[in-house]
């Protein structure tokens, strides 16, 4: 079984898909340079943190073999990483963000 | 169901039967696992559990550094504005590109490529010192400018972007300046370990232990390292692009 799915995977070379990554990454990065010198008033963060997101994105997806990793469970500890990432984020927000009410 | 002895001795049987017919003199399997595949998946399974607790590791430094962002507005980006981004930008292509030749060598070791294997992780330990070479010319740049938090910091009559007339606070930059400190600098304690692991991978490339069957050290050596990129992919815009804009 193992074997099979190795052997499998040299006939199909994965090289295009690495190095189309590699190159949207570079032009995100020039992007994202080039779009913080723009004037988009609140926008200037999070058009940068959506950029950035893509491109950690990607190198998830392609980079580290999330897209096809086999393992189910490989998936749920990543999703579960974010998931509670966002907690962390988000509960601390709704404290800091409402301390000057009083 | 196997739940008498026998019953579980007879499946264990059929386990060693089958990794004896699958892997018949495989010195790197080790007993508890049944096949090879088992084994790699186990190996990456973990390493993905270490990467989830690092997410958190780097989530509680990003947290604090969203909270005085949003506390210390326009201090955080006058502080910003004083890193040279040209730098940052091109660290941030120099391990994107790390990035492509570690693929290149979990790529390598699948298809036994020894040559490429072996070329690629030397290019990516050239990327990760090319990193902390720059790194390291940004922190002199700051040595030099009194821009280290501590006793002889100075940051004064810096204004604000975007709103004339009025200067940074010295003391909230200085809370830029830590978290900028303390965040790069974990980053490159990161980086530096990589380098550790690639070196010790290319060792094990160099004679040989790699194999289409058996490369389990590149592939989450390899996913190490595209943590840390992606690390640094947020590090980038957060501390030297905000506020850029004229």
């Amino acid at each position: 079984m193992s074997e099979h799915s190795i052997s499998e995977h040299s006939k199909s070379s994965p090289l295009k898909s690495y190095f189309s990554i590699w190159a949207i990454l570079l032009l995100c990065t020039y992007l994202t340079y080039k779009a913080a010198f723009l004037e988009l008033g609140r926008f200037n963060t999070p058009v940068a943190l959506i950029i950035a997101t893509f491109k950690a994105t990607l190198v998830a997806l392609f980079f580290m073999h999330v897209w096809r990793a086999g393992e189910k469970l490989i998936k749920l500890v990543v999703i579960s990483a974010v998931f509670f990432l966002l907690i962390l984020l988000a509960l601390s927000m709704t404290d800091y963000a409402t301390r000057l009410w009083s | 169901m196997p739940d008498s002895p026998t019953a579980i001795a007879n499946a264990n049987l059929q386990v060693d039967q089958r990794s004896d017919a699958h892997a018949p003199d495989s010195p790197q399997l080790r007993h508890h696992f049944a096949t090879e595949g088992q084994q790699r998946d186990a190996a990456s399974l973990g390493m993905w559990v270490f990467l989830a607790t690092e997410v958190m590791f780097f989530g509680g430094m990003f947290c604090a550094y969203l909270i005085y962002r949003l506390w210390y507005f326009g201090d955080f980006g006058a502080a910003s504005k004083s890193i040279d981004a040209t730098l940052g930008a091109t660290n941030t292509a120099v391990l994107i590109c790390s990035s492509l030749t570690v693929v290149l060598a979990v790529w390598a070791a699948q298809t036994a490529r020894r040559n490429l294997l072996i070329a690629s992780l030397i290019l990516t330990m050239i990327l990760g010192c090319a990193f902390l070479g720059i790194k390291g010319k940004e922190y002199k740049d700051k040595f030099d400018e009194h821009h280290v938090p501590g006793a002889s910091f100075s940051f004064e009559n810096v204004p604000i972007p975007g709103h004339p007339g009025q200067y940074a606070n010295p003391q909230h930059a200085q809370i830029f300046f830590a978290l900028y400190f303390i965040m790069t600098g974990i980053h490159a304690l990161h980086m530096i370990i990589g380098l550790g692991i690639f070196a010790w991978l290319l060792a094990m490339a160099w004679k040989g232990r790699f194999t289409p069957e058996y490369h389990t050290p590149v592939e989450i050596g390899g996913l190490y390292w595209h943590f840390v990129d992606i690390i640094w992919i947020y590090l980038f815009p957060l501390l030297y692009l905000i506020d850029r804009h004229p």
